[in-house]
């Protein structure tokens, strides 16, 4: 590099000189007349490049507010929005107070207890900022732009990271692959104002700050991973796995002999400033000092002690045999101790046991059999090969690659990246939505494939330079990184491999980029509650049937109107119906969630009961037999009654079946034919045609025709369908005079 | 057997003492606020034992108070002995100074926590 600026400092001279009238047309692009040092070169070009890639995060994620509108997304969202407005609108004391009797109709619920407010106040604090600077958004904007705003913060993480554990080339490939990714896209789009959009830059962060404090020993950054880790918590439910896999982290630098002075430093800190922290959130509350699932990092944490006591003892001792016998009392004794106070306290049930949600990560089979609530969620399902490709693609096979750089050259920092992509890995096997945490670790140790690779192969075509200018002293020696690299006089193609192979890996990138961006397009861009489709002249159609039904409730019912659905549109409805609704997605209390299972799949009578006893005004389906849509009620149906039959034995699954089959036509079950969420999707539908060739009352979502077109409603009168009769509401009629 | 252990013991306990005993004077300072710290620690724990641990939340702030800070204060002691090659640039006013901050944040949050 040296060599190639003196020529063109000479050039530069003679161009000054000559050019000076358009001096604003020559200085513009060329590095040459700024008369810059390769440091200050590369420096320019590193922060280029990062800027170019926070902006291309940012933009990547706005193809739904493009194509649609700036809305948020899917269900949970939902909730996320109306407990932020409620936060910019109460303050925060209100806020972490809130008891809404607006949802779980009677019981009502402790919000300010039961959520994570990570989220809610990034959000409200960006408001306020924009606020105090005259920028007088709504709050609705920011909540949408959120997500992107810290998909593009995390590629910066990326980059101090990939910098930590190889070096800048690592750090920026490793931007660039995180800030089009798939996995991380799926869940941070624009709208997509959920947890996780937060949770991946904190949890990054933290494993950021964790790793330059193993590697420095300094107890400054060992604070900033704590309050890394306190920013997690407070953001996702998924700060468990931090919690785990660092005292694992630990534990593996012990056991193979890493164990230093600055790994006690950078853990205990952490372990102590952050479990205080995180015992500040209320819904964490004392978990860290009684939840099983926390106690690895409780062991670990003693044991460094132990370590850290025995290092002190056997360097004031000097003398092996006096240590040996020391060494074997405490080992001995610590151990029993330790077994001894984890048996009491799990036998005692002072430490719980690990909660169904995480335990059937370790037992994929567990939650099909006990908890179906948490097997219906299709998230939970475990992944499928198409899944990993779909999301990963070329960096499922640059992961292998890349783990092999890492054992190359092991170091403390190398071990926790490998740690971290191995573990995340396994977990994203058992759960797709999991496939969003195993990203950043697949990203930094694809890059670091990439780049060893790439830096290997142009060291390989550089050496050519140094081989031509045996003259010039400077070019010998400021090539630092080549001059290590001779051509291998045996192998007399390697110039042109190294071409090739160079050319096939730019190839292998210009792929990536156009899959990850077809992907975001096709896939991950979709708002789930605004629906479209390609009409018969090839026009969009859009399905806004959702938000109509919504606002119908808000304004055609009276404001103490109960609601009654399915758990999955319960947020929804609260935040656009601003109704109360019976269940919702937090789906806390399973007994209430079997009831409405159960007035579901019942008879109109019995199910008249269970509405009566819940004071229920007002019922809500979802239909797709109309427009073929997939994920209407009845396709769920079979999940409300494995939930309702959990609870209550009088609903048996059998019962809805025909030969082990759903069906909904005329060969279904008598109970299937007649129960309440029957009857109310397929109300008038016997009379309406659907398809041309096809006779009236044929399900388009099912593909047959309905078996039981006459349906009459006692109970209940049809109140409001929407316009493609994706949503239904039915109004619970008052109870006759009794004569 | 037992006399022999009790001999290894008497020869472990005599051998640490002379060792201890040739410690820098600051190095022993730190001993001394570690053990006041663990002490404290040691007492509510009694304390607790004693009347339980209705507000569960002040026991742990005061327990882990006195964890955190001795914690802070071996962190401090490895970065200030003169003897542990890895810390051997960093000035002991800057682990100090670190050593403080730590502790500020660290009491902020148990006074948040105190109830």
């Amino acid at each position: 590099m040296g060599g190639k600026t003196e020529p063109a400092k000479s050039e530069s001279m003679a161009t000054a000189t000559t050019r000076s009238p358009d001096l604003i047309n020559s200085s513009f692009f060329s590095f040459k007349s700024l008369k810059l040092k390769t440091k200050q070169q590369e420096l320019l070009l590193r922060i280029s490049i990062l800027g170019l890639v926070y902006i291309l995060a940012f933009i990547a994620r706005l193809f739904s507010v493009l194509r649609y509108e700036s809305m948020i997304h899917e269900f949970d969202p939902y909730f996320n929005y109306r407990t932020t407005l409620f936060l910019t609108e109460k303050g925060f004391y209100e806020f972490w107070n809130w008891f809404d009797s607006e949802s779980w109709y009677p019981l009502g619920r402790i919000i300010g207890g039961t959520l994570y407010p990570g989220l809610m106040v990034t959000a409200a604090l960006i408001y306020w900022a924009l606020r105090f600077l005259r920028f007088f958004v709504h709050i609705r904007e920011v909540c949408v732009l959120t997500a992107p705003f810290f998909a593009s913060n995390t590629t910066l993480v990326a980059y101090f990271f990939g910098k930590e554990i190889w070096d800048t080339g690592a750090g920026l490939v490793a931007a660039v692959l995180i800030a089009i990714c798939p996995g991380y896209i799926s869940r941070s789009v624009a709208g997509s104002y959920d947890n996780e959009a937060v949770a991946i830059f904190a949890l990054l962060l933290t494993f950021y700050l964790f790793v330059k404090a193993v590697n420095t020993g300094s107890l400054a950054w060992a604070l900033g991973s704590a309050f890394g880790y306190f920013y997690m918590v407070s953001a996702w439910g998924g700060y468990v796995f931090i919690i785990n896999l660092v005292p694992l982290y630990v534990l593996v630098l012990l056991i193979t002999g890493r164990y230093s002075m600055r790994l006690y430093i950078a853990y205990n800190c952490m372990y102590i400033l952050g479990m205080l922290l995180a015992m500040q959130i209320r819904f964490v509350g004392f978990q860290h000092v009684q939840s099983g699932e926390h106690m690895g990092a409780m062991g670990v944490f003693l044991l460094m002690q132990v370590f850290y006591f025995l290092d002190w003892v056997k360097y004031q001792l000097n003398d092996t045999k006096l240590f040996q016998t020391f060494l074997r009392i405490t080992v001995t004794s610590a151990i029993l101790v330790g077994g001894i106070a984890l048996g009491v306290g799990t036998a005692s049930g002072y430490i719980s046991p690990w909660t169904g949600r995480f335990y059937s990560l370790l037992d994929p089979t567990y939650a099909k059999d006990h908890i179906p609530i948490i097997a219906s969620v299709s998230e939970h399902q475990p992944t499928a090969w198409s899944s990993f490709m779909f999301d990963y693609h070329i960096l499922l096979f640059l992961f292998p690659a890349g783990l092999y750089f890492c054992f190359k050259r092991l170091s403390d920092a190398t071990i926790f990246i490998v740690m971290y992509g191995l573990t995340s890995l396994y977990f994203a096997g058992v759960m797709v939505r999991l496939i969003l945490v195993a990203t950043p670790a697949v990203c930094l140790i694809s890059a670091i494939a990439v780049s060893a690779t790439v830096k290997n192969l142009t060291s390989l075509l550089r050496t050519k330079q140094k081989v031509s200018q045996t003259g010039s002293t400077k070019g010998a020696g400021s090539s630092k990184a080549s001059s290590k690299v001779t051509l291998d006089q045996s192998q007399p193609f390697q110039k042109n491999g190294a071409i090739a192979l160079l050319v096939g890996v730019f190839y292998l990138l210009s792929r990536y980029a156009i899959h990850c961006t077809w992907v975001t397009s096709e896939a991950y861009s979709s708002p789930s509650i605004v629906l479209a489709a390609r009409g018969a002249h090839g026009n969009r159609i859009i399905f806004d049937d959702y938000r109509e039904a919504y606002y119908w409730l808000r304004q055609n019912t009276p404001t103490d109107a109960k609601i009654m659905s399915w758990w999955d549109y319960g947020y929804q409805i609260t935040a656009m119906g601003n109704r109360t609704v019976i269940v919702d997605n937090n789906t806390w209390n399973n007994t209430h969630i079997a009831t409405v299972g159960r007035a579901m799949s019942s008879y109109e009578d019995e199910a008249y009961d269970i509405m009566r006893s819940l004071d229920v005004n007002y019922v809500l389906v979802v239909f797709g037999g109309v427009t073929g849509y997939s994920s209407d009620d009845i396709n769920k149906f079979l999940w409300m009654v494995r939930i309702g039959g959990g609870v209550f034995p009088v609903i048996k699954e059998p019962d809805y079946l025909v030969n082990g089959e759903f069906r909904v036509d005329k060969g279904a079950s008598p109970k299937m034919l007649n129960c309440l969420m029957y009857k109310l999707c397929y109300y008038r539908f016997g009379e309406l045609t659907t398809e041309y060739g096809k006779p009236p009352g044929y399900d388009r979502a099912r593909g047959v025709e309905i078996g039981n077109k006459d349906i009459k409603l006692e109970h209940l009168e049809e109140a409001y369908t929407t316009s493609n009769w994706i949503v239904r509401i039915y109004r619970v009629k008052p109870p006759t005079n009794r004569l | 057997m037992v006399k022999s252990t009790t001999k290894d013991a008497q020869d472990l306990f005599r051998s640490l003492r002379s060792a201890y005993v040739a410690t820098p004077t600051n190095l022993k300072l730190i001993d001394m606020y570690v053990c006041f710290a663990v002490f404290t620690a040691l007492i509510q724990v009694a304390y607790m034992a004693l009347v339980g641990s209705f507000p569960f939340n002040s026991f742990l702030s005061g327990v882990l108070s006195c964890i955190g800070t001795a914690v802070l204060a071996v962190c401090l002691r490895i970065q200030v002995n003169k003897e542990n090659k890895e810390f051997k640039d960093l000035a002991p006013e800057r682990a100090f100074a670190d050593f403080v901050l730590c502790n500020i944040v660290l009491h902020l949050i148990i006074i948040n926590f105190l109830g």
